[in-house]
């Protein structure tokens, strides 16, 4: 029996599960996609806010602010890549810049520190390249940037270097109460027992709290699109710039990456289909539109992917996490929900605390965990120590990203692992440059297929029925 | 008289061929030509147009390596052709050169090893 | 192959890509006398790209004979191995630098740098993936670049796909329409956004008429439908300015979407070096030579312009490789600096500028068809050079002779234009 279940493998049930084996190894994670992070948090913002948005006293404003302090030593001991680069909330008019002063208000009640009203010339000795028309902007020192996926994968990591134990294509279907805890029933049959149930279920969260008997809320999808451009564009801007919002609406926001890209997006838009994450023209045309105002000289030429992302939003406007009967939700966890992610996780456990869950510290948890990417962090005299040793380290599979055959069989090999090219492509950035995987997908679906001992027919892009290749040739 | 246009296929060139038939089909006269054998690809491209295959053949190993057709085949016959360069099971030790089948589905062209297997 | 020791560290001439390109640079500087010459390849075999180019319709131009690509290869290979020139494979460069101070990697010898006397860049080209041309709709498994399906299809004995559509008209998507075709899938349309094919016209003719397979032109994908595969796409017409009609709306269901939109040469060492490149051709801005702004570091192949046949590409190469080998020789014999300017019919030139008083051929592109209209060339208001053209067109490149006669005189610039008649 174990002591806790977690539905969802984003970056909440991610953090949770990897929480929770502070305390105990018998935790499992059970996801229905075929991979971590693939709701969500695969497709985001990928910021962490400073704090100033969220109504003062929500849940949203306390777990962000408390989250974004978090941030920094959480993606050190997990070996993700943090950048505290800033951001800045750019105004058009005098009323914007009324706006921006009660954001500034707000922002300090909420306990952001650093916050700074600046006129149009300090934003242009900040930001060169700052549209013609800003004339203010609030300036958050405190606003960073950080991979969502990459954070998960991470976190889901380091909860099964703790013990923690993943299952994939569990989609729950049916939850049971007992008496020591709750049966969780999966569609294809399987039934897995534990004392609690955290509930990560992103956009399905409500039909997952319903299932135990602890529904009243729901939560519904808001679309948002995005473009990804060239590394070449990452150095455009330093900071995250946002748009004050006015009348005319909230604006996207144009950041560099952690990656050393630049991020433009996302529109909003209600909609009811829970995996709608299709573009439109007209959304890529919204988000062209609105980046161009707030940022001059952006290179459209040079995109290299866009997607959309959908955001769960919740009933009651603020986060809603609750526990009852051993049943904690997680829900509604829309923006700031990836910066107030670590926080969250932590609140999740003086919930249980609260409500008379025993926990006791494990001696032997271990916090770190070596980078996904820490190959490209060696000096050459280490690389060339590590190919000698093991030479695939010295040959080049995606050349638009630099990554190794080495870099590529380390993550397939590395919990969680992955199984599918969009697996890989998340965790290594293999096939995520500018040629989009042109060259080196069917070097890696081999890797894949050798590593997983399947066909390499079998290999596909994301799960399901998502396959590469449809046969062989001389077979039709 | 009938008339027919057509693209050369010879070379990359690719000139537009105004073909000039007789009642019977036949060409009677060719204009649009750069050379030569444009001439001669319209005539035949009139009356029995013939095509180069070029394909890859399975090995044992279950990898494949480039083949063609060492000259052009009836035009009609070409996915004949390939039902039988898919039948086909080849050494993985294939040279550049190597002949597979000879005198394919009775023409003159043999089916040869093109490259090596990657 | 020669033998390379782990210690020699500095080379004459060092090629980085051994494609087409790569090996007529290095037998051309071999042949004009050179011995000290290393070919690093990245792949597994010389060759390049023309290893999956398995059609034919190569090498009429240079070999008098018309082979597949990897025959084409496979005559080159053979050149350079009767040579004893040397090369390296499975080896990614990774960095260049001014001084001609080049970083590789590869699993003998892990990260190493070589010293160059002079470098020539034949990295060759990629193709336009789907995020560039930014289609909306879904992000399924079945949307490929032709090239990539080729490779699954030629070189892997992998089928991508059943039911297909390709968007883009360039000739490996024509020859991904054939050959998907020979292996038993249906193609169900070729679409092309420009009213004009951007592939040979005999492609169109021997890959999609011999087969029934409709080409439509001023047509574009605007949808991409499907969840875990492709589904199928929603194509429009589109009007003069190349937006889509969508009142012409209509969807092919379909398993898969080749994109054939175009080849980038891949610069990215080029630009990492400092080395400026040509905002038109994404090549390196080159001289008659091929050499590039930095001295000793020339260029040749898809990398600096993108070609359409791979006869010209070695036609260039040797150009290269032999400038190469007068550069390290002190011969290169700098008498002049004329930059050659266009119109904007005439989309680029290569090269850029013409450094030596010599007869120089100028490849150059224009950016629309254009019928009966004069090809000029002018210092000023000084006509030098006018020729009738009877059909210019964007996929066929185009050459000029611009001989001594013309080059001597006062003045840094010519100009080449079209006029219309």
């Amino acid at each position: 029996m174990l002591d806790y279940i977690v539905i969802g493998a984003g970056v909440v049930g991610g953090l949770v599960a990897r929480e929770l084996t502070r305390y105990t190894d018998k935790v499992c994670i059970v996801e229905k996609e075929a991979d971590v992070a693939m709701g969500a948090t695969s497709a985001n913002s990928a910021i962490v806010h400073a704090g100033f948005d969220a109504k003062e006293g929500s849940l949203k404003a306390r777990l962000n602010v408390r989250g974004s302090e978090m941030m920094e030593e959480l993606a050190t001991e997990l070996g993700v890549k943090y950048k505290r680069n800033g951001s800045l909330v750019v105004g058009f008019s005098d009323e914007d810049k009324k706006t921006l002063e009660d954001l500034l208000e707000r922002g300090n009640k909420n306990g952001v520190k650093g916050l700074k009203l600046l006129d149009g010339g300090e934003v242009r000795a900040l930001e060169p390249n700052i549209g013609e028309g800003v004339s203010c902007a609030l300036y958050a020192p405190t606003g960073a940037i950080v991979c969502p996926y990459e954070l998960c994968i991470a976190a889901v990591g380091s909860a099964m270097d703790n013990g923690a134990r993943l299952e994939h294509g569990f989609e729950v279907k049916k939850i049971e109460k007992i008496d020591t805890g709750y049966r969780v029933f999966a569609k294809d049959g399987r039934m897995l027992e534990a004392a609690y149930v955290i509930n990560c279920a992103g956009a399905y969260s409500d039909e997952v709290a319903e299932m135990a008997g602890k529904g009243g809320f729901s939560v519904h999808p808001r679309r948002g699109e995005y473009m990804l451009l060239d590394r070449e564009c990452g150095s455009l801007v330093r900071s995250t710039v946002f748009r004050c919002p006015s009348k005319m609406g909230k604006g996207v926001l144009v950041t560099p990456t952690v990656d050393g890209n630049l991020l433009l997006g996302p529109t909003a838009e209600d909609i009811s289909d829970k995996d709608d994450t299709s573009t439109t023209v007209e959304g890529l045309a919204r988000v062209r539109a609105l980046a161009s105002e707030q940022v001059s000289g952006i290179g459209f030429g040079k995109v290299i992917t866009s997607f959309t992302g959908l955001r769960s939003v919740g009933s009651t406007g603020d986060f809603i996490i609750s526990c009852e009967d051993g049943f904690v939700s997680c829900a509604g966890i829309e923006s700031p929900g990836l910066s107030a992610s670590p926080a969250i996780a932590k609140y999740v456990v003086e919930l249980l605390v609260a409500s008379g869950a025993r926990l006791d510290e494990r001696e032997d948890f271990i916090p770190t965990r070596r980078a996904m990417h820490f190959f490209s962090e060696l000096s050459v005299e280490e690389k060339n120590a590590l190919i000698k040793e093991q030479p695939e380290y010295a040959h080049m599979i995606c050349r638009c990203e630099g990554i190794s055959e080495g870099e590529i069989l380390n993550a397939i090999r590395t919990e969680p692992r992955p199984r599918t090219l969009d697996g890989v492509k998340r965790r290594t950035r293999a096939s995520m440059g500018r040629c989009q995987g042109g060259f080196c997908t069917p070097y890696i679906v081999e890797l894949l297929a050798a590593e997983l001992g399947v066909d390499y027919t079998e290999v596909t892009k994301s799960g399901g029925g998502s396959y590469i290749n449809v046969g062989r040739t001389k077979e039709a | 008289m009938k008339e027919r246009i057509l693209t050369c296929i010879i070379c990359p060139r690719g000139c537009t061929l105004r073909v000039t038939l007789d009642e019977a089909g036949v060409p009677t006269s060719v204009e649009g030509n750069a050379c030569p054998r444009g001439k001669t690809y319209a005539e035949t491209e009139c009356t029995a147009p013939m095509r180069t295959v070029t394909s890859t053949v399975r090995c044992t190993d279950g990898s494949v390596i480039p083949v063609k057709t060492d000259r052009a085949i009836p035009k009609r016959l070409v996915f004949d052709c390939m039902k039988e360069i898919n039948l086909l099971r080849v050494s993985p030790e294939c040279a550049v050169g190597d002949i597979l089948i000879e005198h394919i589905l009775g023409t003159d062209a043999s089916l040869v090893v093109t490259g090596k297997k990657p | 192959m020669a033998y390379l020791s782990d210690e020699k560290i500095s080379f004459g001439i060092v090629i980085v890509g051994g494609g087409p390109a790569g090996m007529a640079a290095a037998v051309a500087a071999y042949d004009a006398g050179e011995r000290d010459i290393l070919i690093l390849e990245r792949d597994n075999a010389l060759g390049g790209i023309l290893r999956q180019c398995i059609h034919n319709g190569f090498g009429l131009h240079r070999f008098g004979e018309e082979l597949t690509g990897p025959e084409y290869a496979y005559k080159y290979e053979r050149m350079v191995e009767e040579r004893g020139i040397a090369y390296m494979l499975d080896t990614m460069v990774i960095g260049i630098d001014k001084e001609r101070n080049l970083t590789a990697v590869n699993r003998d010898r892990g990260i190493f740098t070589i010293k160059c006397g002079a470098i020539i860049l034949a990295m060759g080209c990629r193709e336009r993936p789907r995020g560039a041309l930014n289609i909306a709709g879904t992000r399924p498994a079945g949307i490929y670049t032709a090239g990539t399906a080729q490779k699954y299809v030629n070189m892997k004995g992998y089928m991508p796909g059943r039911e297909v559509v390709i968007l883009g008209s360039g000739d490996i998507g024509l020859i991904m329409a054939r050959r998907m075709t020979l292996e038993g899938a249906s193609v169900k349309a070729v679409c092309e956004l420009m009213p004009y094919s951007g592939g040979l016209a005999r492609n169109i003719e021997q890959c999609l008429n011999d087969f029934d397979i409709p080409l439509y032109l001023s047509t574009t994908v605007v949808e991409i439908h499907g969840k875990e595969r492709v589904e199928a796409v929603t194509v429009a017409e589109v009007d003069e300015r190349r937006r889509p009609k969508l009142e012409t709306a209509r969807t092919i269901p379909c398993d898969t979407l080749l994109l054939s939109c175009g080849l980038i040469p891949e610069n990215e060492l080029t630009k990492d070096a400092g080395i400026p490149l040509d905002a038109i051709t994404n090549g390196a801005v080159v001289n008659g030579d091929r050499e590039t702004d930095v001295e000793g570091i020339f260029a040749c192949g898809n990398v600096l312009h993108v070609h359409d046949l791979v006869d010209y590409v070695s036609e260039e190469a040797v150009i290269a490789g032999t400038s190469a080998v007068r550069y390290i020789r002190g011969e290169s014999g700098r008498d002049a600096d004329i930059a050659l300017k266009t119109d904007g019919r005439v989309r680029y030139t290569v090269p850029q500028r013409i450094t030596s008083l010599k007869d120089t051929v100028v490849y150059f592109r224009v950016a629309d068809v254009y019928k009966d209209a004069y090809l000029v060339v002018k210092r000023g208001e000084e006509v030098l050079y006018k020729r009738k053209k009877q059909k210019l067109a964007p996929g066929e490149m185009e050459t000029v002779k611009l001989t001594e006669e013309m080059l001597k005189g006062d003045g840094g610039e010519l100009r080449l234009s079209i006029e219309m008649a």
